[in-house]
Formats: C-alpha cells, sequence, structure tokens
C-alpha cells in the first residue's frame, strides 16, 4: 500500500531548477534510501515534502491526501517527522523539554506526568537515558542528534524523513546508528532516508532513489541501483563508468 | 502552597501602602507598578519569541485616550472593558499584520507603529473634534489608581505564571528557539504568537487606561511617549525577560533612577538612557537573575571542587 507519493514535483528557485519533475512512491512501512551527490537536490526534495518549501509544480500525496500545499504543520499532524542535515536543537531548552515539544503539539498531544513517562522511553531508545534535565546546548554532536531523533519520533510519525542522519559518525557510532534506524524500521514506520554512507544505505534499504542535478537518474533494488552505470557517472566521474 | 501563601500576603502588604505612604511615595508606587505591569506584559510575549516590540506606548496611549473619550460617556468599569477591547482589536490587525516578520523588521515596524497612532490620534482630535488635549475628570484618586494598578499586575503575574507552565509558554519558547523546527513539529506559530501578543497588548492597553485620570490632562505627545516603550525593553532586559519576577525587578530600581535622572539631569536624560541601554545588553544580556544565577552555580562549582 502506497503511503507516499511524489508526482512530477518541480522546485525553481528563480532560474535554478532544484528539483525537477521528481516521481516515485513509498509503500507503508518501506525504507527507501535518497542518494545523489552533493547538489543534486535531496534536501530541497525533503523540504518539499515536509513543507518547508512550497511547490513549484507538481503534488504529493500522503495516503492518497494530497500534502503539496499544506503548512508543515499541518503536514507534522498527518504523521510526517523529520530530522534536518544540520541539527537543528532547540537550545534554550533542556533535551526533556526538545522531546516534550514534539509531544506537546503532536496530532494526538500528551502533557504533564504521561509527557514526562513518554520522554523517558524516547530518550532511552535513542541511548539517552536519564538525561532530560540536561540543557540542551551542553550535548555532542551525536547526542544531539540522538535527541532529534528523538523528537522526530516523539511526533509519533507514519513517515520519517531522516537527512543524512549519520553523516559525521565516527564507527563505533554509525554501526549504533544503524541499529537504532532498524528498530524503527521493525516498529513499521516508513523511512526515506538522505544519506551518503554507503555502509549504511545497503544495511538499511531495500530501495534506493538516484537524483542528479535536481532529476531521478535511478529508482530500484539497492544492489542494482548502486551497480547503475548511470549512478556511478553521477557520483565518481565519467572515467569511473 | 508556601509561595501561593506568601504571594498574597505580600499582596495584602503593599495593598496596604496607600495607607501610610505620602504623595510622593505613593506616586513613586504607582510609578512602579505602571512600568511593572508593562514590562511584565511586555516580557510575557518579547520574553521567550525574542520578538523585540516598541509598540508598548501604542497600546498604552490608547487605553489613556480611549478613558478621555469616554469618561463622561460610560461608568467607569464598562470604559476600562471599552479600552481592553480597543487594544485587543488593535493588537489583532497589527499582530496578523506583522507577526510574519521577524527580527528588525518587527523591530521597526512597531517603533513606526506608534508614531502612526500617535499621528493619527493627533490628525482626529484636530481636524474633527478641533481639540488636541482632552480633561480627564474621574472621581480617583492616587490610592484607587494605585489599587486598581496592583490588581492588574498580580492579574499579569498570574497570567505569566500560567503561560510559562503551559502548552502555549513552551509552543513560544520553540518559536523563538527556532520556527522552523515549531512549525515542523505542529507548532501554528501565527496563532500561539497572535494569542500570546494580543494577551500582553490588552494588559499594556489596560495600563495606561487606569492611569489616565492621574494626569488630568492629557494629549498625544504626553500617552504616546517613545521613551516609554524604550523604558520598558530596559526594564525587561534588566531584570530579564525571561524570569517571571525578572521584568518587575528590573522596573523598580529602573523608575526610581530614571525619576531622579530626569529631575537632576533634564537635558541629559535621553543620552544617559541609551547609555545605560547599551550597557545593560552588553553586561547583562539575560538580565541580573540569570547573571546571579550564572554566578551562584560558578561559585558553588569552585567550592565542590576538592
Amino acid at each position: 500500500m502506497t503511503l507516499l507519493s511524489l508526482h512530477n514535483v518541480t522546485k525553481r528557485f528563480g532560474g535554478l531548477t532544484a528539483v525537477n519533475g521528481l516521481t516515485f512512491d513509498l509503500a507503508m512501512g518501506e525504507t527507501v534510501g535518497l542518494l545523489g551527490p552533493n547538489g543534486s537536490g535531496k534536501t530541497t526534495a525533503l523540504n518539499l515534502i515536509s513543507g518547508y518549501l512550497p511547490l513549484s509544480d507538481g503534488s504529493i500525496t500522503l495516503s492518497g491526501d494530497a500534502i503539496g500545499t499544506l503548512p508543515p504543520e499541518r503536514i507534522a499532524h498527518r504523521g510526517v517527522a523529520r530530522t534536518f542535515q544540520l541539527v537543528r536543537a532547540l537550545p534554550s531548552l533542556s533535551v526533556g523539554e526538545n522531546v516534550l515539544a514534539a509531544l506537546a503539539f503532536r496530532k494526538s498531544p500528551l502533557w504533564g506526568q504521561q509527557a514526562e513517562a513518554q520522554i523517558e522511553a524516547l530518550l532511552a531508545d535513542v541511548g539517552l537515558s536519564g538525561r532530560a534535565s540536561q540543557p540542551a546546548d551542553s550535548l555532542t554532536y551525536i547526542d544531539l542528534k540522538r535527541m532529534e531523533l528523538a523528537r522526530a519520533l516523539a511526533s509519533d510519525p507514519q513517515l520519517l524523513l531522516l537527512d543524512e542522519w549519520l553523516a559525521g559518525l565516527n564507527p563505533t557510532e554509525l554501526r549504533a546508528g544503524i541499529d537504532l534506524i532498524t528498530s524503527l524500521r521493525q516498529r513499521g514506520i516508513t523511512i526515506l532516508l538522505v544519506e551518503h554512507v554507503m555502509d549504511a544505505i545497503r544495511a538499511l534499504c531495500s530501495r534506493c532513489v538516484v537524483m542528479n542535478a535536481g532529476t531521478k537518474i535511478a529508482d530500484g533494488p539497492t544492489s542494482e541501483v548502486l551497480a547503475d552505470r548511470e549512478v556511478i557517472r553521477a557520483y565518481l566521474g565519467d572515467e569511473h563508468a | 502552597m508556601m509561595k501561593l501563601v506568601f504571594a498574597l500576603a505580600a499582596l495584602a502588604a503593599l495593598a496596604l501602602v496607600p495607607a501610610f505612604a505620602g504623595p510622593y511615595p505613593l506616586g513613586l508606587g504607582i510609578g512602579i507598578l505602571g512600568y511593572g505591569v508593562l514590562a511584565t506584559a511586555w516580557a510575557m510575549f518579547s520574553g521567550p519569541t525574542r520578538y523585540i516590540s516598541l509598540a508598548t506606548v501604542a497600546f498604552f496611549g490608547l487605553g489613556a485616550y480611549t478613558v478621555a473619550v469616554l469618561a463622561d460617556m460610560l461608568p467607569y468599569p464598562l470604559v476600562l472593558l471599552v479600552a481592553a477591547f480597543v487594544g485587543l482589536v488593535v493588537a489583532l490587525i497589527v499582530g496578523l499584520a506583522t507577526l510574519r516578520l521577524a527580527g528588525i523588521y518587527f523591530v521597526i515596524f512597531t517603533f513606526g507603529l506608534t508614531e502612526l497612532v500617535r499621528q493619527l490620534v493627533t490628525y482626529y482630535e484636530v481636524n474633527v473634534t478641533r481639540t488636541l488635549g482632552r480633561y480627564v475628570f474621574l472621581p480617583l484618586g492616587p490610592e484607587h489608581i494605585y489599587w486598581q494598578l496592583l490588581a492588574l499586575l498580580a492579574a499579569t503575574l498570574a497570567i505569566a505564571f500560567w503561560v510559562s507552565r503551559a502548552r502555549i509558554g513552551l509552543a513560544l519558547r520553540v518559536i523563538g528557539d527556532d520556527p522552523v523546527v515549531a512549525s515542523h513539529l505542529g507548532i501554528r506559530i501565527t496563532r500561539t504568537k497572535l494569542t500570546l501578543f494580543s494577551i500582553s497588548c490588552v494588559i499594556m492597553t489596560l495600563a495606561g487606561a487606569i492611569q489616565a485620570p492621574r494626569w488630568t490632562y492629557i494629549e498625544p505627545s504626553i500617552v504616546f511617549n517613545p521613551t516609554t516603550s524604550f523604558l520598558v525593553v530596559i526594564m525587561a532586559l534588566l531584570g530579564g525577560p525571561n524570569r517571571l519576577f525578572g521584568p518587575l525587578l528590573g522596573a523598580v530600581p529602573l523608575f526610581l533612577l530614571f525619576e531622579w535622572l530626569s529631575a537632576n539631569f533634564p537635558n541629559h536624560y535621553s543620552i544617559i538612557l541609551g547609555l545605560l541601554f547599551i550597557a545593560i545588553v552588553f553586561v547583562l544580556p539575560n538580565g541580573v537573575l540569570a547573571a546571579g544565577d550564572s554566578l551562584w552555580s560558578r561559585l558553588t562549582r569552585r567550592e565542590a571542587r576538592p
């Protein structure tokens, strides 16, 4: 069953077309990698899905309902949560309050004691158990990423958009990160993953969509897509294709 | 519970002040309460969102003018209600027009709004009513104004306390930290900001309305004086705009200082005010309460070290 559907999605910034006629579907429970070299339009595509940017053309549907013209808060209420390429913590809040901010404003909000129990459970899920009262701006980079993921999960999403969530991690942290995303997949959350870490993509994604210069150049099973000549050319240049 | 008892006892003690204080100390008390209300109401919205509003005096002046216009026509409590309604309507119009702005654009707009309101009132008075100033004759003594302001301050602090613990307070803090994250978490940014901005502006309007009988004679240059907006910002920043009692704590010493400065250095008052503003922003960006906390935690950390 299709959860997310992009049809001919286009985004223009003046004379620059950042995303050009992007079309693909995401089935319920699927984990799909959205790949491409820097500047290929991956993050712009996520920004269009989450409502951060308005579409120039095309349509996006979630469970059959058009969401392409909705503002981010209404898309969030329909079950789309995300992390950001550059971690966006709420620095004046504690770690727990960062998570509470998502619990308190999701479609079925939690507040008070119910929320507190949930905050601890979510922080434990991402390896931040017992850190709720710590100021968010005192966390290390990896812990900020964990907190941002806990915040996204607190929205109770059916679709999770992860924008290079595994970037910048050391091998041990990467392993833990892959295990964490695997556990989310096992919970039935549909995940669209923008990522450059190929080990993670192989481990997590059964399917990949590849973009180059705003256009989709490949879409299929991960092993086939990663061996595709055009994908290799886009990443590494003509001499390697 | 103990805190509530203490707060009620403090309120009762403050309510007894007019029985003991002479006219001058009572006047100072009214000034402190008036600025305390304005600074607390200002911080309720501008503290968490970091939207620096310079429109305080626009609402304060509207409240005062509403009383001046309607005092002869309606019973006083009804005049206050109408003033609150006027403040609410203007706040909703201004909020809908400006709260999508951020940063310096919002600051400039709110500053311009004050001037616009002042000029509109002046134009109306000169060209329609053919008079510039108005007399306010109400059978209210300074002690009545003091008690009303004290009640308004208590209500403002109670609302600020509720906001700081309610979902809407958290929403404002999230918006202040990162509006992009706020919208992606499902927070309705414009509605949240508009709600708190309106509450804050209604309180400011009431503060102006309650103080109108104090002047007896009012005109736009008195009740729409932009210095009031700047004073309120400095007071809130000095005490700490994100603490419940911070703005009030800033209002007490600064009001007394400004009184002294304006009496003793009338020609240099504005220069000193400007320098003080700069000094507070540089030295105490989060206010004295936060600076005190930070100093305390540094001292205790040093003591804890072997």
